[in-house]
Formats: C-alpha cells, sequence, structure tokens
C-alpha cells in the first residue's frame, strides 16, 4: 500500500504568494535551508571574530587592555559551541540537509514541511537565547565548550550565573530544534524517494545526512539530559553532579554528586557529534570530488557501508575525551581499541578519495579545490588522533594545543573546507547564478594555506606543554621564549584567515546579482538535484509530474555514452555496459 | 541487469528476502504512513532520554556517600491504622496499565471506521492518564508535605533522593500529560470525522506514544519502587 502526502501529490504545489508565506513563515525545504543557513553563518561570523580578540591576546599580550582573563574564557567558550554546534551542526543538517534530501531523493518537499518550519524558528531562538547571554550581568558562561561542573556554576568563573543558565537553556531549545528537523530528514530518505530511487541508488551525500542524522537523534538526548540535571543543580541546588566542596574559602551546600557523571553524559553526546558534522561533509565531499573529476565515485558501496560503520562505532568510544579523568586502566585500553578501530573505515573513505582522483579527468574548479584541500587536512588531522586515540600518549598531550591543533584540523577546518566546497558547487543551484571564480580560488589559497600556518605551529606548541585555555603563557622553565614569536606569526596568519573569509561574503552577496548566470546544471551532473525543470526549483520542485530514476548517481564519463554524464533520469539504453552493476558487483 | 526502473516492494514477502526486498526498493522502506514511522523513531530517542536518566540514577544511586533513604517505608500508605507499602504506586500503575488496554481497543475500533466507540475509548484512556498524573501529584505532595522529601534534600538520608525521584517521575509525568492532550484532541477530531477519508492511522501512532509511556512507567516503577 503506498500511503500518499505533499511530497507524493500527482499534481503541483502551488506557490504561496505573500511575501511572509514565502520567505518568513515559510515551509518550503528550500527556504527554510537558506533561513538555516544564513543563520549560522551569522553566528558563525561572531564565533571567528571571537577567535580573532583570542588570537590577539595570544599573539601580542598585554596590548589590548580590553580583554582580561576572564573575557579571554568567555571568547574561548563562546567561540568552541558555536563554532560546534550553531554553525557546523546547523548549517550541515538544517541547511544543506534540508536543501538536499528532498532534491535528490526526488520529493516534493519534506515529510512534514509545517514541522519543519518549527524546526527552524526553534533553531532561531536557540539562537537568540544564545546571543543574549552576552548582554546579561556577568556576561556569557566561560566554562569551556565543554562546560564541566562543578567549575561551570561556581562562582570564579565568568558567567557562572545567567550566563550558564541562558547556555543550557539555548542548548536544551536547540535540541528540540533538532529533533523536530531530523525526524523529518529521517522518515523522508525512508519513506518519500521517487520511483526507481533506491536506498543503493542514493548519491553519498544523502546517505551521509541521513547516518549523522540518526546519530544526532540519539546522541543529542544525552547533551539534553545533562543540561537539564546542571540546571537542576545550579536552579534549586540538587547535587547531580556536585560533590561537597569549599569554594572561596565557603562551604556549599552541594554534597554526593558527581562531575565524572556529567563528562560520560557530555561526551557521549560529544563524540557523536563529532561525526554528525563529519559524516556530512564526507558524503558531500564525495560527491563534489566524483563530478569535477568526472568519474564514478571509487567504491560506493564501501563508502555507504563505512558510512554507516563509523556511526555505529562512534557510540562506542566517548571516554577517549576522558583519559585523565582517572580512569580504570581497563576502560582506557577498551576505549582506545574501538577509538584505533574507528580509523579503518575512516581510513577506506580517504582512499576511496583518494582513488576517485586517479586517474579522473579533474578539473580544478573551485569546489574541487576545496575538496582536495579537505583531504589534506582530514587526513592531518586524522593521524593526529591516531596519536590521541592512545593512553600513554595522551596523557601527557591532554589539554594542551596538540589537542586544539588536532581537533581543528579534524573537525573545524575540514568540514568549513567541505562547506565551501558545497557552497561554491550548489549555489548556482540555489540562486541561478555562479560565485567568482578568480575570488573563489583567492579565497581558497589562503583560507588553505593560511589553515596550515595556524594549525601547524600549534601543534609545535603542545609538544612544548603550551596548555590550552590560557589567558597567556607566562614564564615556566619548560616554555622557551621563542614560543611566544610563534604565537605571534599564528596570530597573523589567524587575522588574514579571517579576512579573507570576508572576501567570501563578499562574492557570496554581489553575485547574488551580478554573477555569472549557471543555466541548467552548469557542473553537468547526474543527480536528479540538477534536473529540476527551473532553476533555481520552485516550490514543488519538480513541476506536474515526479521525475523517474533509471540509474544510481554516478555515471560519469561511461564508455561509449554521448556525453561524459549520464543524467539519472535518462533510461538505461540497450547494451549499455552499467557501471552501477558492475559497482554492486565488487 | 539493473535496469528495470520500478523496484517497489508489495511489502508481502515475510522473513530475510522480505526485509531485503523491502530495503532494496525505491520509494519507501517501510509499509506505514510517514507519522507512524516518524512516531516509532521519535520514541527511539526518546527511549534514549529515559535510558540516560536512568543510567545517571544508577550511577548517582551507588556513588553517593550518604545512605540512602528506606525506600518501602517512604512509599507506603497508612490506612485505617493499616501500613501497606506500595499501595499507591499499585494503584497508579494499575490505571496505567488499564489505560493501556482501552488504547489497544480504540486502534482497533479506529481500523473498523466506528468512529463513536474509538473516540469513546480514547476519552476513557485520557481520563485514566489524567488520574494517574492526579495521583502522582498527591503522591508527589505526600512526600513533600508529610515526608518532608526536597529536590535538594531529606530528613532521611541521601540528597539524591529526592532529586532523582522528582526529576525522573516528573519528566514521566509531564510525558503522560502531554499524551493526555493529545489523545483529546484527536479523540476529537475523530468524533467530528476529520479522519473518515484519510484513514484511522492517527489513533495507531496515538496508541504506539501511549503505550510508550506506559512502558517507560514499568521501568520506573522497577528502579525507584522495587530497588
Ligand atoms: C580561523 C579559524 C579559527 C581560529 C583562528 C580559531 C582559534 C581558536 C582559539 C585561539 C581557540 C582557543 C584555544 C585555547 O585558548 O585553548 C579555539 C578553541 C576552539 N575552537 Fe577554534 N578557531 C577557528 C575555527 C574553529 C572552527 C571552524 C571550529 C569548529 C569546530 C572551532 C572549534 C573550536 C573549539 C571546539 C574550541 C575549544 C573551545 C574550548 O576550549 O572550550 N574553531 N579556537
Ligand atoms: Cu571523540
Amino acid at each position: 500500500m503506498q500511503h500518499v502526502a505533499i511530497a507524493d501529490q500527482v499534481d503541483e504545489l502551488h506557490d504561496p504568494t505573500s511575501f511572509i508565506t514565502k520567505y518568513i513563515w515559510s515551509q518550503d525545504h528550500k527556504v527554510i535551508a537558506i533561513q538555516y543557513g544564513s543563520t549560522a553563518i551569522f553566528v558563525g561570523l561572531i564565533a571567528l571574530a571571537l577567535s580573532g580578540l583570542m588570537r590577539l591576546q595570544l599573539g601580542f599580550p598585554d596590548t589590548f587592555d580590553f580583554i582580561d582573563p576572564s573575557s579571554y574564557l568567555q571568547f574561548v567558550t563562546m567561540h568552541g559551541m558555536i563554532m560546534v554546534v550553531y554553525l557546523l551542526t546547523a548549517l550541515l543538517l538544517g541547511g544543506f540537509g534540508n536543501y538536499m534530501i528532498p532534491l535528490m531523493c526526488g520529493a516534493r518537499d519534506m515529510v512534514f514541511p509545517y514541522l519543519n518550519m518549527l524546526s527552524f524558528w526553534f533553531y532561531f531562538v536557540s539562537v537568540l537565547i544564545l546571543l543574549a547571554s552576552f548582554f546579561v550581568p556577568g556576561g556569557p558562561t566561560g566554562a569551556g565548550w565543554t562546560l564541566y561542573p562543578p567549575q561551570a556554576i561556581l562562582n570564579g568563573t565568568p558567567g557562572y550565573d545567567w550566563g550558564i543558565i541562558l547556555m543550557l537553556v539555548s542548548l536544551a531549545v536547540f535540541v528540540i530544534a533538532f529533533t523536530m528537523g531530523g525526524l523529518n530528514y529521517v522518515t523522508t530518505v525512508l519513506q518519500a524517494r521517487t520511483s526507481g530511487m533506491t536506498l543503493m541508488r542514493m548519491p553519498l551525500t544523502v546517505w551521509a545526512i541521513f547516518v549523522a542524522t540518526i546519530l544526532g537523534l540519539l546522541a543529542f538526548p544525552a547533551l539534553l539530559v545533562s543540561a537539564i540535571m546542571m540546571l537542576l543543580d545550579k536552579l534549586i541546588g540538587t547535587s547531580f553532579f556536585m560533590p561537597a566542596l569549599v569554594s572561596l574559602g565557603e562551604n556549599l551546600d552541594y554534597t554526593g554528586g558527581s562531575p565524572v557523571l556529567f563528562q560520560h553524559l557530555f561526551w557521549f553526546f560529544g563524540h557523536p557529534e563529532v561525526y554528525i558534522v563529519a559524516l556530512p561533509a564526507f558524503g558531500m565531499v564525495s560527491d563534489v570530488i566524483s563530478v569535477h573529476a568526472r568519474k564514478n565515485i571509487f567504491g560506493y558501496r564501501m563508502m555507504v557501508w563505512a558510512i554507516v560503520a563509523i556511526g555505529a562505532l562512534s557510540f562506542v568510544v566517548w571516554a577517549h575525551h576522558m583519559y585523565v579523568s582517572v580512569m580504570h586502566p581497563a576502560f582506557g585500553f577498551f576505549f582506545a581499541t574501538t577509538t584505533l578501530i574507528i580509523a579503518v573505515p575512516t581510513a577506506i573513505k580517504v582512499y576511496n578519495w583518494v582513488l576517485t582522483l586517479w586517474k579522473g579527468n579533474i578539473h580544478l574548479t573551485v569546489p574541487m579545490l576545496f575538496a582536495i584541500g579537505f583531504i589534506f587536512t582530514f587526513t592531518h588531522g586524522g593521524l593526529t588522533g591516531l596519536f590521541l586515540g592512545n593512553v600513554t600518549i595522551d596523557l601527557p598531550l591532554s589539554d594542551t594545543y596538540f589537542v586544539v591543533a588536532h581537533f581543528h584540523m579534524v573537525m573545524g577546518v575540514s568540514p568549513v573546507m567541505v562547506l565551501f566546497a558545497a557552497i561554491y558547487h550548489w549555489y548556482p543551484l540555489m540562486t541561478g547564478r555562479m560565485l567568482d571564480e578568480g575570488l573563489g580560488k583567492l579565497h581558497f589559497w589562503v583560507t588553505f594555506l593560511g589553515t596550515y600556518a595556524i594549525y601547524l605551529p600549534m601543534h609545535y606548541l603542545g609538544f612544548l606543554g603550551v596548555p590550552r585555555r590560557y589567558f597567556a603563557m607566562g614564564t615556566t622553565d619548560f616554555i622557551p621564549a621563542s614560543a611566544q614569536d610563534l604565537n605571534a606569526s599564528i596570530t597573523i596568519a589567524a587575522l588574514i584567515v579571517g579576512a579573507a573569509q570576508m572576501i567570501f561574503i563578499y562574492n557570496v552577496i554581489v553575485s547574488l546579482r551580478h554573477g555569472k548566470k549557471a543555466g541548467k546544471n552548469p557542473w553537468r551532473a547526474t543527480s536528479l538535484e540538477w534536473q529540476t525543470p527551473d532553476v533555481p526549483p520552485h516550490h514543488g520542485n519538480w513541476g506536474p509530474e515526479l521525475p523517474k530514476v533509471y540509474r544510481w548517481a554516478y555515471d560519469y564519463s561511461v564508455p561509449g555514452a554521448k556525453d561524459d554524464f549520464i543524467p539519472q533520469t535518462q533510461p538505461v539504453l540497450e547494451g549499455e555496459q552499467s557501471e552501477e552493476a558492475e559497482a554492486m558487483r565488487k | 541487469m539493473t535496469t528495470n526502473i520500478e523496484k517497489t516492494s508489495s511489502f508481502e514477502e515475510s522473513g530475510v528476502t522480505g526485509l531485503v526486498a523491502d530495503w532494496s526498493s525505491d520509494k519507501q522502506a517501510f509499509d506505514m504512513p510517514w507519522g507512524k514511522l516518524m512516531m516509532w523513531i521519535f520514541l527511539l530517542s526518546d527511549t534514549f532520554i529515559f535510558s540516560l536518566f536512568l543510567t545517571s540514577y544508577m550511577k548517582v544511586r551507588m556513588s553517593v556517600t550518604d545512605q540512602w533513604p528506606p525506600v518501602s517505608e517512604i512509599f507506603a500508605l497508612t490506612i485505617y491504622g493499616v501500613h501497606v507499602p506500595l499501595l499507591l504506586i499499585a494503584i497508579m500503575t494499575f490505571i496505567l496499565i488499564t489505560s493501556s488496554g482501552s488504547m489497544a481497543l480504540a486502534v482497533n475500533y479506529g481500523y473498523r471506521g466506528d468512529k463513536k466507540t474509538t473516540a469513546i475509548l480514547m476519552f476513557i484512556t485520557a481520563v485514566l492518564g489524567a488520574s494517574f498524573v492526579g495521583l502522582q501529584a498527591f503522591e508527589w505532595s505526600k512526600l513533600i508535605f508529610d515526608e518532608g522529601i526536597r529536590p535538594w534534600g531529606n530528613p532521611m538520608g541521601a540528597a539524591q533522593f529526592g532529586s532523582v525521584f522528582f526529576m525522573v517521575t516528573g519528566f514521566h509525568g509531564f510525558h503522560v500529560t502531554c499524551g493526555v492532550i493529545y489523545l483529546l484532541v484527536v479523540a476529537w477530531k475523530v468524533a467530528r470525522g476529520d479522519y473518515e477519508k484519510k484513514g484511522y492511522a492517527i489513533v495507531e501512532i496515538c496508541g504506539l506514544y501511549w503505550h510508550f509511556v506506559d512502558l517507560v512507567w514499568v521501568f520506573i516503577f522497577a528502579f525507584f519502587y522495587l530497588w
């Protein structure tokens, strides 16, 4: 029995007419995606500015009076939290998930558009609550993005009052928003594909976003639960996470709670979160590479199973963030082992990207440059992850700049590289115009080289023992004075990279009106989103009839074919050698 | 060759081959309406929330330094001078399980298209749910006013007893309350005949949620009252 609802209706949806229903209370997945995306980029810019301020302090201590130790901690915290949750998660899933899933699966919209709209507005409210914390007494929380109790809610930590409360409330609202969106994404992928679109014909972008969303639906509960418990500790004086302690010479009323419980809950969310942002990036980069190398993705089936395997494994590695929390050595052994096992499917993916490039007809377009840049940064970040996954190596490196360098390479810069690749790649679809290629290349080279100028030296600082989250290095025996020069150079690089992002913003805004007209399918891609009757697609996506899918999304450079790509909607010809069948046999 | 486009599953085969046929089909992987699948996935996510609450409770209970309060004493009612442990809870549990029964009947009548009986049964379910919440309020007030138990402390022992108890039963009670509202809204729409064309799957979706809330209660019951 087939169940008919909006995404399946034969007759075309009618465009909403008023400005408000079209652009504000819109239920169209594409508009919601843009709303999500622009809000996320907006807060992302705030986080970028905060990182600039931190770098100014680190590079040139004692020069900027307005940055004091407390505000430094607040900047670190807000920067980290915004980047991970409010920028990357929102942009990758709320933005690209929303835009791509219905188009790539051949649906008219998400299965429950109204819920989808609510999802955005809840996200928007969570952002407002978060930003409000800059304006309350005491300012935003300075507890670090991990928000570890007991210090997070105790006098002595900046923002221990209003700041932390608003942060926790904002996160709880974010979880609700994510859940509403996530339920939609999963259901749409499972139930609302068009005819011919089997799961194993979906582009890897959809696969990856699908699995990442499932991870989110199972991991965000841990964040919600820990936020509720910490709010209770803060507001009504329960002692879930708070042991008996003396603070500033005063005996507190707390007794018998367990700070380590919070760490477990937080990282049970926190580690899958890394993959919630990494997996969509994996998926999108696979598609970008395949299109711009004019080659089918190497090992499609393996890529799908690697995504699923990584997703499953990511729930059993969380305590590798807690090696220094006095864990039983047997647990350390367990979590080190699982962590290293995850490297296997991850390495498979890297090999497959490289093998897709191998002997491909590589077009060094801007999206492709960013995609290749991603392979570099991700491999580097992944390799240092193997170091840190081992207990004995992690112990001395934990909480040093080595860790800062590692996670920025692997989950900071790498997903951002893919986001840029994706924006340059799909901007023509979303707006009908191309982004400027020259500015794009400039943006790429400054960002890519700058990334290395920033983060490579940080590994070395970490080896020296420079601790993370410190306002100033002070004078110690083990850190040579020359480390300060390195810090200054990192800051200069960071400011340049930050400025380069303005080129990008300028490009995005100006090209909206003045960009070259893209026409249909400018990259000559096979997947469904490029086969819509109008560019950019209208409300309802497909005109009167849903597309029919006859092949997978990777028929590039098929021998004997007229063009070097065959769209998914093109029936299989008599006697055609199917690359798909070939890939499925492997 | 994998060239034919129609790969739609008939959803009629069973066993492993059926599973493979469903999952390798186009259009949809499960033979159910969107709302129902979405409810299943939501409940899976909610299961994680409750499991994490209960796991945290276990961890807290095992690591507190003070004595855990004597649970069987606290949860006893004294009626006409007779001390009956777990009486109130037994009644509450009985009510909730009965409500699952009436819900199941409602689903059944819904699929037969008997909108009057369905609406009545859903209404009964909602009333049972509301009385559960009422009894819970009674229990809370007894603990708070008679026994002096507060979320941040109590005279009998570890402060965390009150903290987790109020948090977890409160969260569950919130679910029941939402369920009651949801049931009333849907019952009203059923009675009005909104689903005559669309079909009565919504009743089953409601039922899924309701049974889930019941099931969670069984765990809470076991962990809080019997441990
Ligand atoms: C130009 C780009 C960026 C620069 C210059 C930058 C710089 C910094 C600096 C200076 C710190 C504080 C280090 C410390 O004192 O411990 C930091 C922390 C952090 N950054 Fe970035 N960052 C950038 C981009 C990103 C991105 C894209 C992410 C996304 C994941 C990210 C995530 C984090 C996190 C999670 C922390 C840790 C916060 C904490 O310790 O609580 N950063 N970053
Ligand atoms: Cu991790």
